[in-house]
C-alpha cells in the first residue's frame, strides 16, 4: 500500500452561508504500481480528492499518508517538496505555458532543483524523443495538436521521475483515437513501475484493461471500490 | 551552493522568456520607466555639474570682498580704506576693483562690466564674454558700443573670453579702468569694492572679523558665502524642475502600480501551473523579484546613460533654459562630467526599490494560495 486516506473531509467556504462539503468521510488505500481510476460524474468530488492526494490542497479533516509519512498538515514548503519529487501531474486542459517551447515546458518542473543544465536538457530531450515529439521540440506549445499537447504534458509530468502520476480527466479534450493512444501510453508507464491515479467519466478510460481498479464516487463519497 | 546559483540562473532564464512573451506590455513599461529615470537623472546630473563647475571657477576668485555700506546699501569705497585696513596677518594682497552692470535695451540683456588693472587694455579696447559675442554677432576686431550719460562709447573687441569658463563669464565685459571711470563717472580714488587675498583659508573668518572691527561701515563678503549662494540657487532650480516632473512621476507610479499589482488572469493561472508542477512560493517570489530587477535595472541603466549623454554631450538641451538661468545670454559650454556616488545611490533607491516592492507584494498574495485552483 502506497497511499492511505482515512476519514477525509473537504469543506469549501467553511462557516459561511455558501459552505460546501466536497468530500465526506472518505477512507481509501491506493496500491503501488497499479492504475487506479476515480470514476464519477462532474461534481462528484474526484478532482478535489485527487488534488488532496497530490498535495495541491489540504483536507479539512482526516489523514493522508504516503508510505507511512503523514502528508495532511505538513507546511506548504514540505508539501511542495513531496509534490515535486513524488507526483507528476497531467491536467485536463494540459496547462502548458503558452509562448514557451515544448522543451522549455518539459524542463519547467525541474528548474527549482538547480540541476546541471546539460543533464536536464538531455533528460528532457530523451523524454520528448520517447514520446515522438522530436519534430516539435523547439516549437511553441500553442502550435501543437491536442494529442501532441497531451504528450508534452506527460513528458513534463515525468521530468522529475516521480513515483506517482496523477491525471485529471486526461481524455476530456481528446477524440477516441487519441484517448486510446493515451491509454496505451499509460500502460507503458505502468510497466515501468509507476503508480497511476486517474479521474475520469470517460468509458474509454474506465473500461480499459490498463485500469486495475475503479473507485466510483458520487456526491463526495465513495460508492464502490 | 552551486545548486542555488543554477536555480537562480534557471529563474532568470524563465523570467526573460516570460518578459519576451509579453513583449508589447513590457517594452512599453520599460520605455516609460527609462524616460522617467532619464528626466530625473538629467536634472540631477546637470544641476550637480553646474554647481561643481561654478565652484571650480569661483575657486579662483578672491577670498574676501570688502564693500562699503551707506545707510545699509552698497556704496563706492574710497581708496584710502586700503591704507586704513593696515597690515592684516595672513592677507597677501589688497586691491580696489571697479565693476558694475550695464543694461543693453537693444538685446534686452544685462552685462557685467569689470575694469581689471592687470590686463593690457587701452581705453578703446574691450574683451567680451562669448554669450554677448554670440547675441550681438561680434567677432574680434568688431566694435562694441555702450551708452551712458547721454554719450555713446565704442570699443574695439580685442578678445572673446574662452569657452571653458562661460558659465560665469557669458555676460562679462572687460574694459580699462580709465574707460570705466569715464563711462560711469566714478571719480579717481573711488572703487566699487576692495578684494583681499588670504593665504590660509582658516584665517579668512578671523581677517573678516578684524576688518569689521577696524572699519565699522564695511561688509566683508567671503568666497565661501558666494559658493553657498550659487549652491542654493542651483539646488532651488533643480527643485523647480523636480516639481514640474512630479506629474510625470505620478503617472509612472500609477502605470507601474497597475502593471505590477494588477495580476492578470493569465498570470494567476501561470502561477498556479508553476506551483502545481512543483515550484515553491519562494521560487515564484524569486522569479518575480528577478523580473522587477531586470525591468527596473535596465530602465535605470538606459535612463542614466541617456541622461549622461544628454547632459554632457548635448549640453542638456531639454532643461538648460530653466537650469542655467540666464534670460537672454545663454551660455554655451560643455560640462565636465561629474558623477556623484550618493546621487546615483539616491536615484537608484527611489526608482528601483519601489518598483521591485510593487511587483513582489501582489505575487506574494497569489503565490501563497493553494495551487489546486489550476485543477478546475
Amino acid at each position: 500500500m502506497l497511499i492511505s486516506l482515512s476519514d477525509i473531509n473537504k469543506v469549501f467556504n467553511q462557516g459561511k452561508h455558501n459552505e460546501f462539503h466536497a468530500i465526506r468521510d472518505i477512507s481509501l488505500h491506493i496500491e503501488a504500481g497499479k492504475v487506479t481510476c476515480l470514476k464519477g460524474s462532474s461534481g462528484s468530488g474526484k478532482t478535489t480528492l485527487l488534488s488532496m492526494i497530490g498535495c495541491l490542497s489540504r483536507p479539512t479533516s482526516g489523514r493522508i499518508t504516503l508510505e507511512n509519512k503523514i502528508l495532511s498538515g505538513l507546511p506548504e514548503r514540505f508539501l511542495t517538496d513531496i509534490r515535486r519529487h513524488t507526483f507528476g501531474f497531467i491536467f485536463q486542459k494540459f496547462n502548458l505555458l503558452q509562448g514557451l517551447s515544448v522543451l522549455e515546458n518539459v524542463m519547467l518542473p525541474a528548474y527549482p532543483l538547480g540541476l546541471n543544465h546539460k543533464d536536464l536538457k538531455a533528460s528532457a530531450q530523451k523524454l520528448i524523443s520517447h514520446f515522438g515529439l522530436d519534430r516539435v521540440m523547439n516549437n511553441p506549445v500553442e502550435w501543437l495538436s491536442g494529442g501532441e499537447s497531451q504528450r508534452v504534458a506527460i513528458c513534463r509530468a515525468l521530468i522529475n521521475d516521480p513515483q506517482i502520476l496523477i491525471a485529471d480527466e486526461p481524455t476530456a479534450n481528446l477524440d477516441t483515437r487519441l484517448s486510446q493512444e493515451f491509454m496505451g501510453l499509460l500502460d507503458e508507464l505502468r510497466k515501468t513501475g509507476k503508480t497511476i491515479l486517474i479521474t475520469s467519466h470517460d468509458p474509454i478510460v474506465f473500461n480499459s484493461p490498463v485500469v486495475d481498479r475503479i473507485v466510483e464516487m458520487q456526491d463526495g463519497q465513495i460508492m464502490e471500490s | 551552493m552551486i545548486e542555488f546559483f543554477r536555480k537562480q540562473a534557471y529563474l532568470i532564464d524563465f523570467t526573460m522568456s516570460s518578459l519576451l512573451r509579453r513583449k508589447g506590455k513590457n517594452f512599453g513599461l520599460l520605455l516609460v520607466y527609462t524616460l522617467i529615470v532619464f528626466m530625473l537623472a538629467s536634472v540631477m546630473l546637470f544641476s550637480h555639474s553646474l554647481r561643481k563647475e561654478a565652484g571650480i571657477i569661483l575657486q579662483q576668485s578672491p577670498e574676501i570682498i570688502v564693500q562699503r555700506l551707506v545707510a545699509g546699501r552698497h556704496a563706492l569705497i574710497p581708496a584710502e580704506y586700503i591704507q586704513k585696513m593696515g597690515r592684516l596677518r595672513g592677507v597677501t594682497s589688497k586691491k580696489g576693483r571697479l565693476w558694475g552692470y550695464f543694461y543693453n535695451p537693444v538685446v534686452k540683456a544685462n552685462y557685467t562690466v569689470m575694469a581689471p588693472d592687470h590686463l593690457d587694455l587701452s581705453t578703446t579696447e574691450v574683451i567680451i564674454g562669448a554669450g554677448i559675442a554670440r547675441t550681438i554677432g561680434l567677432g574680434i576686431g568688431d566694435y562694441f558700443t555702450m551708452r551712458s550719460n547721454n554719450d555713446t562709447f565704442s570699443f574695439q573687441v580685442k578678445d572673446i573670453i574662452e569657452r571653458n569658463s562661460e558659465l560665469v563669464t557669458t555676460d562679462l565685459v572687460l574694459i580699462s579702468p580709465k574707460a570705466y571711470r569715464v563711462i560711469t563717472g566714478i571719480p579717481e580714488g573711488q572703487f566699487t569694492d576692495i578684494v583681499l587675498s588670504v593665504r590660509n583659508p582658516r584665517e579668512v573668518r578671523k581677517v573678516a572679523e578684524k576688518l569689521v572691527q577696524k572699519l565699522p561701515d564695511i561688509r566683508p563678503v567671503l568666497r565661501e558665502e558666494i559658493l553657498r549662494t550659487y549652491d542654493s540657487i542651483f539646488a532651488w532650480r533643480q527643485g523647480i524642475v523636480f516639481v514640474l516632473l512630479i506629474g510625470a512621476l505620478l503617472a509612472f507610479v500609477i502605470f507601474a502600480w497597475d502593471k505590477a499589482s494588477g495580476l492578470s488572469a493569465e498570470e494567476k493561472r501561470e502561477i498556479g501551473i508553476l506551483k502545481a508542477v512543483g515550484w515553491e512560493s519562494a521560487d515564484i517570489l524569486h522569479m518575480k523579484f528577478w523580473e522587477g530587477i531586470i525591468i527596473s535595472l535596465s530602465a535605470f541603466m538606459l535612463g542614466y546613460l541617456a541622461a549622461y549623454l544628454h547632459v554632457f554631450y548635448s549640453s542638456a538641451v531639454l532643461f538648460e533654459s530653466v537650469l542655467k538661468g540666464w534670460a537672454t545670454l545663454y551660455p554655451q559650454f560643455k560640462l565636465v562630467p561629474f558623477i556623484d556616488g550618493l546621487q546615483i545611490a539616491t536615484l537608484f533607491f527611489f526608482t528601483i526599490f519601489p518598483y521591485v516592492v510593487a511587483t513582489i507584494i501582489p505575487i506574494w498574495k497569489a503565490s501563497v494560495t493553494d495551487p489546486d485552483a489550476i485543477m478546475r
